[in-house]
């Protein structure tokens, strides 16, 4: 799984690290989301996948990888 | 567990889209129909009176999916087509070209349609704000001259928003609201009046404890209008922002439960077969003891995955604490929980003036509810509270600052 995080377009919500607190954390300063692993490894891919569906902004993708 | 083998969803905006996507996710392999009102395929809402508005993002940006994920779906679209009725009995939707689509399972996701103003929407420069439609035309009018003269009715979320987006624009804006603080169903005196200080630090005009007595029009075209306190007010433009209703119109007669919205049980289901998510279902939410409906984005989506898991037998009750935000100028609000009338308020994080805190809203003696201002860190983490309704009195060791209840009026309906 690869994972593209659109930092542009986050809203700062934390959803992701709420739902894969391995793979998303947040910036102190504005809360804008930072992607930790872009490869996560296969018993993450739930919880990616969920922080992708919940993100309010549609701001992280996700692709075969 | 006993599938249905026809599911149909209406309702294609977040929580339709969503509900149809997670029931494929899940492996439903079924026949699936998705219905909306709307031509335009799903797109996300929140960025209408944010950047759609301010003109910093284009429409393409706020697509749902792509054509080809939709194609993916394996679904019929029926989109650009409005349903008119239901007959649970006979367990078929009735569209409004006459056609009828049959279901062994139906998922109620149609939303909410804005509150109007009477007398006031024929004239042209008078606009309502929920669909991009509405979004694309309030943008273009906003350009349509220099030095445009905006009044927003309304000081809820959407009005909030789109006054600060106007204000972006450089345009002269004037917001009226018969409450006397901006955003106070929402977040209670304490807090609405920070946010009314924030727009006239950035130029509003705010009237408020005042509504709207008429419109003055000049060849079909409003240009102005007289407030209940006598002001009158010059406007070329005119934001309508007076919350919504759930649109259950086309449901009279079907048997179902209509209050606020199509009332469902804890596992949002309305009737044998039916469910209901987002901003028209309204459920039992058992962590906080008490029905709601939810007009927010993260609901539609989280309604959805627990009506598509329910659609499929599990049964489960839907018990989330809530999630929302608002973007306004240079504040960056978000909140987790419930808001009620009678709750007490105590700084967790920062302080109320300067610009970052987190406050606590305390209820019956728990936590019910957390809101950050330009604190999004601080408060994720204090999120926890309500997850385990914290009792009141563990989070003021040393109370650093604690306002008694009866200040803040009700969010929820």
């Amino acid at each position: 799984m690869q994972v593209t995080l659109h930092q542009d377009k986050c809203v700062a919500s934390g959803q992701c690290v709420l739902a894969a607190q391995d793979v998303f954390d947040q910036r102190d300063l504005d809360g804008v989301a930072v992607l930790l692993d872009d490869r996560p490894p296969a018993e993450l891919h739930d919880d990616v996948r969920q922080a992708a569906t919940v993100c309010p902004a549609l701001a992280i993708a996700l692709a075969d990888a | 567990m006993n599938t249905p083998g026809n599911v149909v969803v209406v309702g294609a905006s977040v929580a339709g889209l969503t509900a149809a996507v997670t029931l494929r996710t899940l492996g439903y392999d079924g026949r699936l129909t998705l219905i909306g009102d709307e031509p335009h395929t799903p797109y996300n809402r929140p960025p209408l009176s944010k950047q759609i508005l301010a003109g910093t993002w284009e429409p393409d940006r706020i697509k749902l999916r792509t054509d080809e994920e939709l194609s993916d779906l394996d679904a019929r679209l029926l989109f650009g087509r409005s349903a008119t009725g239901l007959d649970t009995a006979a367990r078929r939707v009735v569209l409004e070209d006459g056609d009828s689509v049959s279901y062994d399972a139906l998922v109620i996701a149609t939303g909410v349609t804005p509150n109007s103003l009477p007398g006031a929407h024929h004239l042209a420069g008078v606009h309502l704000l929920r669909t991009l439609d509405d979004a694309l035309a309030l943008r273009a009018d906003l350009r349509h001259k220099p030095g445009v003269k905006v009044a927003v009715v309304g000081a809820g979320f959407l009005g909030s928003e789109a006054a600060a987006a106007a204000r972006r624009m450089q345009l002269d804006v004037t917001m009226i609201d018969p409450r006397p603080v901006p955003m106070r169903r929402q977040f209670g005196d304490r807090i609405a009046g920070l946010v009314g200080r924030l727009h006239t630090k950035n130029g509003v005009s705010m009237r408020c404890g005042t509504g709207v007595r008429r419109f003055f029009e000049s060849g079909g075209r409003v240009t102005g209008l007289e407030l209940t306190d006598g002001t009158l007010l010059d406007a070329d433009v005119v934001v309508v922002a007076i919350g919504a209703a759930p649109a259950v119109g086309w449901l009279a007669g079907s048997g179902l439960e209509l209050g606020n919205g199509v009332e469902c049980d804890p596992t949002c289901r309305a009737a044998p077969g039916v469910y209901a998510a987002g901003d028209v279902a309204s459920w039992h939410n058992d962590h906080f003891g008490c029905r709601m409906r939810l007009e927010h984005r993260l609901n539609a989506t989280e309604q959805a995955q627990a009506v598509a898991r329910n659609v499929l037998g599990e049964g489960q009750p839907f018990a989330p604490v809530p999630y929302f935000w608002t973007d306004q100028y240079d504040a960056h609000i978000q909140a987790y929980g419930i808001f009620p009338a009678d709750a007490e308020l105590a700084v967790l994080h920062g302080e109320l003036e300067g610009g970052h805190f987190v406050v606590a809203y305390g209820h019956r003696g728990r936590v019910v509810g957390v809101l950050g201002w330009n604190s999004p860190c601080e408060l994720r983490k204090l999120r926890q509270l309500v997850v385990d309704r914290a009792p009141w009195t563990s989070i003021l060791p040393t109370p650093p600052t604690v306002w008694p209840g009866r200040h803040l009026s009700a969010s929820l309906r």
